[in-house]
């Protein structure tokens, strides 16, 4: 599956970089301490390895499997009950970062897609299917599929109570956003 | 002779990788920084601030989920690591859900394209359904080894 708007930030070297002088900082005062910490990383690091890589040759395989413009398409159509299912479908198989769908949610939205729709796709990116190895791998089978479940019912709950808001008037007004035509 | 990579299959890749290398540092930093957070506080202080009210720790948890920012991967690290320590189940659980679905951080974006009201009532329902998916999930997990023999 695409990401899009990926770029590539040195955010995560920053942060990396703040650890590392914490690290010094424990090594000087607590040199023990920092060893125990760093052994402990190293063994985590080694146990989730072999599971990190199954994790990005998913990544990979949806990749190329899906895009956005075909997840945003599927959208595009059904309405109502119907349409949630299809969202929360898409919503499980969207990845990358948050920021890139807003504006792609919003041109549905300006197209006449209803906020519930949107509401179920944000939801249910919360299940990550790339990222079940990891799951199972610290929580373990019955509690990854037991809150996958439970992520897919709260999502689809989540548009019953957003039409819901809708209907009566709740998002009336936004001003920022396109007059949705009728869907 | 050889046969061209697909062009889709290259971009895919492409992306992947880039993807792993921007992952690294959160992966590595976050890692080291749990590490470190678990060995400063032993598994009992964590149970003492996680673990004595299923209700609490899920609002906490979800609270801290909620301004937390960053690509869910290291949020599965870290609620994985957390738990290990001793941290709650229900407030890993409510930290992991929280992070992608709850976005403090993400709320002036999200209102630009989606709309004011929008945004705030949906990152607010977002809050309490983590809290219910959080005590919904481990409550099932004990009926399950509840009823295994």
């Amino acid at each position: 599956m695409n990401r899009p708007g990926a770029k590539a930030g040195r955010g995560g070297w920053w942060f990396l970089a703040a650890v590392a002088a914490l690290y010094v900082a424990a090594a000087v005062l607590a040199p023990e301490l920092a060893l125990r910490a760093l052994e402990h990383s190293l063994q985590a690091l080694g146990r989730m390895l072999p599971v990190l890589a199954l994790v990005f040759a998913l990544l990979f395989a949806f990749d190329l499997a899906l895009t956005p413009q075909r997840i945003m398409q599927s959208l595009d159509r059904p309405h109502g009950a119907h349409g949630w299912l299809v969202a929360l479908l898409a919503g499980i198989l969207s990845a990358g970062p948050i920021y890139a769908w807003y504006p792609l949610l919003a041109e549905l939205r300006a197209k006449g897609v209803r906020a519930s729709t949107a509401a179920v796709f944000l939801y249910a990116r919360a299940i990550k299917l790339p990222l079940l190895p990891l799951m199972v791998l610290y929580f373990g089978i019955a509690y990854s599929v037991a809150l996958s479940i439970y992520l897919a019912g709260f999502a689809l709950l989540s548009g019953v109570l957003m039409d819901k808001l809708d209907r009566a008037g709740a998002f009336a007004g936004n001003s920022s956003l396109p007059k949705p035509k009728k869907e | 002779m050889t046969t061209p990579v697909p062009s889709n299959i290259y971009a895919s890749l492409k992306k992947t990788a880039r993807t792993f290398l921007q992952s690294l540092p959160v992966i590595v930093g976050m890692l080291l920084l749990t590490s470190l957070a678990l060995s400063l506080f032993s598994p009992e202080q964590a149970a003492r601030y996680f673990g004595r009210n299923d209700w609490v720790d899920a609002l906490l948890a979800t609270a801290v989920g909620s301004i937390a920012s960053g690509p869910p991967l290291a949020s599965y690290l870290l609620g994985g690591e957390l738990r290990a320590g001793g941290v709650s189940l229900v407030a890993v659980t409510a930290l992991v859900v929280s992070w992608v679905t709850v976005g403090v951080v993400q709320l002036p974006a999200e209102a630009l394209f989606l709309g004011r009201r929008f945004a705030l009532v949906r990152n607010g329902v977002s809050f309490v359904f983590t809290l219910l998916v959080a005590l919904l999930t481990v409550q099932t997990l004990r009926w399950i080894e509840a009823a295994l023999p």
